[in-house]
């Protein structure tokens, strides 16, 4: 086995990193840690963030790739990357069918040309995988999705009651109360911390969890697609790609937006009219163009340079990466005439002035006295912008500029689902996998920003 | 006509629940005036805000009862309290810029008041409206009235404010600090026209304010407020010729006046007890010199002692009454090095002029220039406190600033400034570096003037980083936990952020920060404007004690004529941008000679205490 890090694997990698060094750090703070613990105090906040770490983990898993060995041999290696994503998901990802499938179906969707008892017809087949382990699918089908989801739900059940039995557990040890006393405050929501909010949606979703897992055994649980991909499967791994994008255009953002919005505010005069310029033209190109240019000399370059990218899974997540970039360096003007706002605010507030009487330098002015103090907004835009990125990659996608047409993203899904819906009979389940995908992530998402907004943003609270 | 009757107005916090109003009664007759009078955080203006039911939605009235004539307006359903308020009760809030809606015409406003509350329509309410105008002070007002907010002054929109109050011919006006945001000589229109339009009326007034030189002008009588509670209420007369309540007596005492010069003010330790928590004693014990086993465990009730002056306390109970305690005059202890002041200027500022530039267009360009500040010229002697002493506006912050070199970029500054050798004007980046070893800022805000996201001891090691690069990590240390010793702070401190201290405790820190690389001019920029008067005695004590041992000169920027009194040596008064008179403290205070100076020492409100007619000198 060799491991194998993506650019993008590393980018994950990093931006986690950032995110555990950024707590350590606003646990030491206090006043960091205040807002923080505000921004998880209301319901919806914390169930959100909990949403959202399903889905990071889900990437996360699928970050961790490598090269399996190829069995026999000292130091070669499958030419395929796979992740731990894949090895969990590995029915799902080997168990295909011919064509198109319904969700929990144990036979095609359209008639296929066979041959019964020597005559050549078109009739229904049975699948190779969805509902095999079926002798009289007729009869038993009912009865045997009907018991895997009760297990399902039991099983979620079950992980959900263990999780609050630790919640129970921790709380009790921390308040040094007894048990009971502890269940009672937290079955009341008087914990101080909307833990019953968090375990309630921790409990949905091991429920959906365990249904699905105890169905995905058997089924597709949500169909296949043309070529007879589990559409489970390729709707996880679009999960990685929608993170990707997200957070790191972000990340491409960030230092644009905010050293341009910082010096513009702060030294104005030729540098404000340059940087304010420079957006505003930005501004002005349609960014569809701008990427499909990128897009397409970048496949040009990927294509005369095989030698640098060997595998496929490469060169999809070079092409990845590089759209991550372009998207970031079209999105910052937004968060950089916010910040540049501020800091033109900022400049006049008499803590800085007092640096200025003590002959504190320009960069020193700048890095320890303005930026923490445009910390919040960077922070509430980043969290905003994900959201706005993610939706971003599905119509670049869709209109045939996003991700490489073979890596699974949320894009790729919804234009296939495109050619689907307009075919009799319709093809649904494409469209409607993707959009609750979509939906849960970017909503998520969006309910969590909102919380941080408040928590974050002064003038929320004299709401 | 206006009753409370122990009203409790409770806020549900994140902290628990605030008291914070606690068995308030007091009662007030038509065509009286009650001033309610406090620190802040005392529960004034909840008080106000119960009355007329505006409380935020986590607030409410938890007992008690508001009896407006034989109505009771603590249980009246809110579309019948509507018709109350603006009918028969009337605001009048601090900040007019907030009160007014910004994208109506006043005329507009005014207009909709108007038929609201009386029969007046169309051009009838029009032509009334110009009439308000007209009453309450407004030039031109057939052209004011078309005015939008942002185009009046501060003043003016407060008289819009009362003229759309009163255009509704209330019984009760409620004037929640009319006149804080205003300067002494607006103020002073402000409350005269107050006082003649509820002559004329008879309406009575409910007049909130923390500023006793207002209420000994204005009041009728009088309620003390400290901490959600009312400790003391009497007539005017009886309450400024012999205050009773402890609290009461050692406000009058930290009020800056002339007569204090030679010793330190009366500064009450301590802060107002937070309201969150139950209470089982006198809510003044923990700060009174006085307090006994008896009134930290049982709770005083209102004493009368006749002719209606109330007072809660227990020096005052008919029997076993705590012994009064005076309070320690102290004076200020003698310094390291004598005062001095030397007859070389420290700091020779000529023809100072500054001039903000307008730009306009798409590009921004300089479209010209307004003069903020028009050849100012004054001089410094090492160790002295000049006050500089102007409305809002005046150009004082803009002077102190441009010495300060901390307009360079922003403004074009002209004329000279000598800071011993240095020419500050001129001085490169070296020379500038040597300059400011030498001259500080103290900033009015001690909520603005301390980065919120660095720690104390960050804040004030910045300083000593920045100009005396040379110390090293052990002496820097050592520096700063002096001068937190200097300004009486404990060492915890340090690791503490600033929004951890009350306003008080941040000035100290600003002033521990100004002093860090030792200057020998300080330039307080209204440094105690913002703060309370126990606070604000506490500050202007620490710095003339500095002053005394540290010798350092201060230039001293306020509009407060109490503090400048106390405090300068020598004072230059600013009108729009010019210097118009300067002169030592005494003589110009007694016999000024230029008529602005005049106006604006009339305006200023003195609280009369006693029989004998002292005229003590107030901050405005
Ligand atoms: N919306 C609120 N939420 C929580 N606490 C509040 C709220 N409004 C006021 N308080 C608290 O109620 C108490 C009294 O406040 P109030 O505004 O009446 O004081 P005040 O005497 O008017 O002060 P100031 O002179 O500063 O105007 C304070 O302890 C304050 O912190
Ligand atoms: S009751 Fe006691 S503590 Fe309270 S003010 Fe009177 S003497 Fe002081
Ligand atoms: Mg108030």
């Amino acid at each position: 086995m060799k491991i194998v890090v993506l650019w993008t694997d590393w980018v994950v990698l990093l931006v986690l990193l950032g995110t555990l060094a950024y707590g350590w750090k606003v646990m030491r703070q206090p006043h960091l840690a205040v807002t923080w613990r505000k921004a998880f105090n209301t319901a919806t906040g914390t169930s959100a963030a909990t949403v959202l770490a399903v889905f990071l983990v889900i990437g996360l898993l699928d970050s961790l790739h490598y090269r399996p060995a190829i069995a026999g041999k000292a130091d070669a290696y499958a030419t395929e990357t796979r992740s731990v994503l894949d090895d969990i998901l590995h029915q799902q990802q080997t168990g295909r069918e011919r064509s198109y499938s319904a969700p929990l179906a144990y036979q095609g969707y359209e008639k296929e040309a066979t041959v019964i008892d020597g005559q050549a017809t078109r009739a229904y087949l049975r699948l190779q995988h969805g509902g095999a382990h079926l002798d009289q699918p007729e009869q038993q089908w009912a009865a045997d999705v009907l018991l895997r989801t009760l297990a399902g739900v039991g099983l979620g059940l079950l992980v959900a009651a263990a999780a609050t039995a630790l919640a129970v557990l921790l709380l009790a040890r921390k308040r040094r109360q007894g048990l009971g006393v502890a269940w009672r405050s937290l079955r009341r929501g008087q914990v101080g911390f909307p833990l019953r909010a968090v375990l309630l949606t921790l409990t949905v979703l091991a429920v959906l969890a365990g249904v699905m897992a105890m169905l995905a055994t058997a089924y597709h649980v949500l169909g296949t697609d043309r070529v007879g991909n589990d559409l489970l499967y390729v709707v996880l791994k679009s999960i990685r790609t929608a993170l990707v994008i997200g957070t790191m255009s972000t990340l491409v953002t960030m230092p644009i937006a905010v050293g341009l919005g910082i010096c513009a505010g702060y030294l104005r005069g030729w540098v404000d009219e340059a940087i304010q310029y420079v957006y505003t033209v930005i501004n002005s190109i349609p960014y569809v163009l701008l990427i499909a240019a990128v897009v397409l000399i970048l496949m040009v370059f990927i294509d005369n340079h095989p030698d640098l990218f060997p595998t496929s899974a490469e060169r999809t997540d070079a092409r990845l990466f590089f759209l991550c970039i372009i998207l970031g360096m079209t999105s910052w003007t937004e968060l950089c005439r916010l910040i540049r706002g501020e800091v033109i605010k900022l400049r006049e507030a008499e803590y800085i002035q007092a640096a200025q009487a003590f002959g504190v330098g320009t960069w020193r002015i700048l890095l320890v006295h303005l930026l923490p103090n445009v910390m919040h907004l960077i922070l509430i835009s980043m969290v905003i912008n994900f959201s706005g990125l993610v939706l971003a990659e599905a119509v670049l996608s869709y209109v045939g500029i996003g991700v490489d047409p073979s890596m699974q993203s949320f894009g790729t899904l919804i234009n296939t689902a495109r050619l689907e819906l307009s075919r009799e009979p319709t093809i649904w389940w494409t469209l409607a996998t993707a959009f609750t995908f979509m939906f849960s992530l970017v909503l998520s998402a969006n309910l969590f920003s909102d919380a941080i907004r408040d928590a974050f943003d002064p003038r929320a609270t004299h709401k | 006509m206006l009753q409370l009757d122990q009203l409790r107005t409770e806020i549900h916090s994140s902290q628990g629940i605030v008291v914070a109003v606690d068995g308030v009664s007091l009662a007030i007759q038509p065509g009286e005036t009650f001033a309610l009078v406090g620190e802040s955080g005392s529960g004034k203006s909840v008080t106000a805000l119960s009355i007329s039911r505006l409380l935020p939605d986590n607030a409410c009235i938890a007992a008690g009862d508001v009896r407006l004539d034989d109505a009771s307006l603590a249980d009246l359903p809110e579309s019948e309290m509507r018709a109350y308020r603006g009918g028969r009760i009337a605001m009048i809030f601090q900040e007019p810029a907030t009160s007014l809606n910004a994208v109506m015409s006043v005329g507009r406003q005014l207009v909709e008041a108007i038929t609201t509350h009386t029969e007046l329509r169309g051009a009838a309410a029009r032509a009334k409206a110009v009439d308000w105008l007209k009453r309450v002070g407004i030039a031109e007002p057939e052209r004011r009235i078309d005015s939008y907010p942002f185009q009046l002054s501060g003043g003016q929109k407060q008289r819009v404010m009362i003229a759309m109050a009163l255009a509704t011919e209330p019984a009760l006006l409620i004037a929640d600090e009319p006149t804080t945001a205003l300067d002494v000589t607006v103020q002073k229109q402000i409350l005269d026209l107050l006082l003649d339009l509820q002559r004329e009326r008879g309406m009575a007034m409910l007049l909130i304010t923390h500023d006793l030189g207002v209420v000994s002008q204005v009041a009728d009588r009088v309620g003390i407020m400290y901490a959600g509670e009312l400790v003391e209420l009497g007539s005017k007369a009886a309450f400024f010729s012999k205050p009773l309540h402890p609290y009461a007596t050692r406000l009058l005492g930290a009020l800056p006046d002339v007569d204090k010069r030679g010793h330190l003010l009366e500064a009450i330790a301590g802060s107002v007890p937070p309201l969150y928590q139950a209470f089982d004693g006198c809510r003044f014990a923990p700060r009174c010199y006085s307090a006994t086993a008896r009134c930290r465990g049982e709770i005083p009730p209102m004493y009368e002692m006749g002719g209606g002056h109330g007072v809660r306390c227990f020096a005052y109970a008919p029997e076993a009454a705590v012994p009064l305690v005076l309070p320690p005059l102290r004076d200020i202890g003698a310094g390291r090095v004598a005062r001095q002041l030397g007859d070389k200027a420290l700091l020779a500022v000529e023809n100072l002029r500054v001039r903000f530039p307008i730009r306009s267009g798409l590009l921004q360009r300089v479209s010209g220039h307004v003069d903020a500040v028009h050849e100012v010229s004054f001089s410094l002697r090492p160790g002295e406190t000049l006050a500089l002493v102007g409305e809002s506006g005046s150009g004082k912050t803009t002077t102190g600033k441009a010495i300060l070199q901390l307009l360079r970029g922003t403004a074009v500054v002209d004329g000279q400034a000598m800071l011993g050798d240095i020419d500050l004007m001129r001085a490169g980046k070296a020379e500038l570096m040597r300059a400011r070893r030498q001259m500080q800022i103290i900033f009015q805000d001690p909520f603005g003037s301390l980065n919120p996201r660095m720690r104390v001891g960050e804040i004030l090691a910045e300083g000593i980083q920045s100009l005396r690069p040379e110390l090293d990590l052990a002496e820097r240390r050592r520096r700063v936990d002096d001068l937190l010793e200097q300004v009486s702070l404990p060492q915890s401190a340090l690791t503490r952020f600033p929004h951890e201290f009350s306003g008080g405790q941040r000035q100290r820190i600003a002033i521990a920060r100004a002093l860090a690389v030792e200057p020998s001019l300080i330039v307080c920029d209204e440094p105690t404007s913002a703060l309370d008067v126990s606070v604000q005695a506490q500050i202007l004590n620490l710095l003339k004690e500095l002053q005394q041992q540290l010798g350092v000169a201060y230039l001293f920027i306020t509009h407060n004529i109490g503090v400048v009194e106390y405090l300068a040596d020598r004072i230059a008064v600013m009108q729009a941008g010019r210097i118009v008179e300067t002169g030592e403290s005494a003589s110009l205070l007694t016999a000024p000679q230029h008529a602005y100076t005049r106006t604006l020492l009339a305006a200023v409100p003195r609280v009369v205490v006693g029989e004998a007619d002292a005229e003590v000198l107030l901050p405005a």
